[in-house]
């Protein structure tokens, strides 16, 4: 009896401590939501200290004074940037992880299923050194490429590099390595083609994979930054990440209510394809 | 016969993605190499000359010195705070919703967070607020005025900021490590008398090797993305302690320095191939 008392309270403080960093972690959440409803004096009279070079602390209300949407209205009606900057984000992120499939996926099934040819190990070996390669090594070859194709200052710059980036094919390659060889052996048997076989078998039975990528993906090209800062001049290009550092915090309510939004999307991923993310993180970190 | 139908489709799956990477990657970088030697306008031949101009320069030094002690701090420390965090979660029936949480500044846009950054580290932020309400009650400290942005705190605050996004990732996989244990072997510890200190120390840590060198590569892949923090916060010069190697990447980029550039891209590039290799070989080792 003593001995179920002490474990459920060991059990209870455990899932305390654990609980206890896990809200620290998610407080940004809470300030950036209850300051996109803040009325603007409101907010000035907090931030002040803190930016404008006053003596006292900053100070917060989890519920304002003055509740208003009053920077939603701005936002979303009165500031077109605002949504040529989301739709620019939109499109690269859609056209990456399109081409990433379409180029990434075939790949990865050639390493998971092919592996017995001459080579592909060594291919493999210099496939996984690119993609851990940080962008910082690889910025100027992108460059001298793009240059030379006349792409700079376009999307394509941001969208064509990334398209051929090989992490997605290690997370499509985890989930066609759970593929069963002798399901294949006996579809040749009955005579499939080897394209069918990837069709049919391949991608059904490794989707897990795919949906990885693509959620793993998305939450890195939504955040996209060192790319664009880099090939991209023109501020009208800009996807979103990069115009939100552009709002001062006189403006503080407003530039909360963009971040808000900008992190609807990625959150509405996040929640809908928690389990793929995991299955992607395990991917990564798998063995060849 | 099997085999060479075989040669052909690998090649025929393989050689989109192939042909990209060659083209955007690998013949730039023979490129990159070429250029490593040339001056950068006028493209003549100069040896090793770029080289040495980068091992004289001050901000490379600088550059080098910080992303080190940066890489050399977090990564032990991530893979320690992960480790603490998916021990006790193994045993947990509510591990779901508490991963959830942990995993979710994955999802956050780097740029949603900056003005909060800004609002906790700045001087009179939230941070010191706490610290000097904490030190007025316990009467141990007066009031904590520091300017974490603008002093050497703020390679610190860089830290914090690497720890908070990607514990979660490092919790998944450490997690997945320890459920990958067959549970015959704890049961059967368990049986033998060991308790839960003594089965982590002889059956969970000595199975966790591989996932350790996984986390290890991750963790490094993920740290050099600290630098859109550290860029957002603070700019395209920052405190000198947080000046990384991005940065000066950066800067030589804008100002088209691509002597210097080239040099470094193929110093690093050489670095990382080197210590991804002995990685792999050490992680080949645990079969």
């Amino acid at each position: 009896m003593l001995k179920t008392v002490y474990q459920s309270v060991k059990k209870s403080i455990t899932v305390l401590l654990l609980l206890l960093p896990a809200i620290l972690i998610c407080l940004p959440v809470v300030l950036i939501i209850t300051g996109s409803v803040m009325d603007s004096i409101e907010l000035k009279q907090y931030l002040y200290p803190v930016f404008g070079g006053g003596e006292e602390f900053i100070r917060w209300k989890l519920m304002p004074d003055y509740p208003t949407f009053e920077h939603y209205g701005r936002l979303l009606f009165m500031t077109p940037s605002f949504f040529v900057l989301f739709w620019n984000s939109v499109g690269m992120v859609v056209c990456i992880l399109i081409g990433q499939m379409i180029v990434g996926v075939p790949a990865a099934w050639a390493f998971a299923v092919y592996y017995r040819v001459r080579g592909s190990r060594t291919l493999f070996v210099l496939y996984v050194v690119l993609m851990l390669l940080p962008f910082q090594v690889t910025m100027l070859s992108s460059y001298l490429v793009l240059d030379r194709l006349s792409l700079m200052n376009t999307h394509l710059a941001i969208v064509l590099p990334a398209v051929f980036s090989t992490f997605p094919i290690f997370l499509s390659y985890g989930g066609f390595r759970a593929v069963p060889m002798q399901l294949l052996e006996a579809a040749r048997i009955d005579g499939a083609g080897e394209l069918r076989i990837f069709v049919k078998i391949g991608l059904p039975l490794g989707k897990s994979g795919l949906l990885s990528a693509i959620v793993l993906g998305f939450l890195e090209y939504w955040n996209l930054m060192e790319q664009p800062l880099a090939f991209l001049e023109d501020k009208s290009l800009w996807p979103l990440s990069l115009y939100l550092p552009e709002i001062s915090w006189m403006q503080a309510g407003f530039a909360m209510c963009a971040s808000f939004i900008t992190l609807i999307p990625a959150a509405f991923v996040f929640v809908l394809g928690q389990d793929y993310l995991e299955q992607g993180i395990i991917y990564s970190g798998l063995k060849e | 016969m099997m085999a060479v139908r075989h040669n052909g489709s690998f090649v025929m799956f393989l050689l989109p993605s192939l042909a990209g990477v060659m083209v955007f990657v690998l013949l730039p970088f023979l490129d990159v190499m070429k250029r490593s030697m040339q001056t950068a306008v006028t493209g003549e031949f100069m040896g090793v000359k770029n080289y040495d101009v980068i091992f004289h320069n001050q901000a490379f030094l600088l550059a080098v010195q910080n992303t080190i002690r940066f890489t050399l701090v977090c990564i032990p420390l991530l893979v320690l705070v992960g480790l603490m965090v998916a021990l006790p979660l193994s045993n947990l029936k509510e591990a779901g919703l508490i991963k959830s949480v942990y995993l979710f500044p994955l999802a956050m846009p780097t740029a949603t967070i900056v003005l909060v950054w800004k609002m906790v580290f700045y001087r009179q932020g939230f941070l010191n607020l706490l610290l000097t309400k904490l030190g007025a009650y316990t009467g141990w400290w007066g009031p904590v005025m520091v300017d974490y942005l603008g002093t050497g705190a703020s390679f610190w605050v860089l830290v914090a900021s690497y720890l908070w996004k990607n514990t979660g990732y490092t919790v998944v996989l450490w997690l997945a490590g320890i459920l990958a244990i067959p549970n015959e072997l704890l049961e059967a510890a368990r049986v033998d008398g060991a308790g839960r200190w003594k089965s982590i120390r002889y059956i969970i840590l000595p199975n966790l090797k591989g996932s350790f060198y996984t986390i290890v590569i991750l963790s490094f892949l993920n740290s050099f993305k600290i630098y859109r923090e550290a860029y957002l916060v603070a700019g395209s010069y920052p405190q000198e302690d947080i000046y990384l190697l991005q940065h000066l990447f950066n800067n030589w980029f804008v100002n088209m320095e691509f002597d210097k550039m080239a040099a470094a891209a193929v110093c690093v590039g050489i670095v990382l191939f080197g210590a991804i290799m002995l990685l792999q070989r050490l992680w080949d080792k645990t079969d």
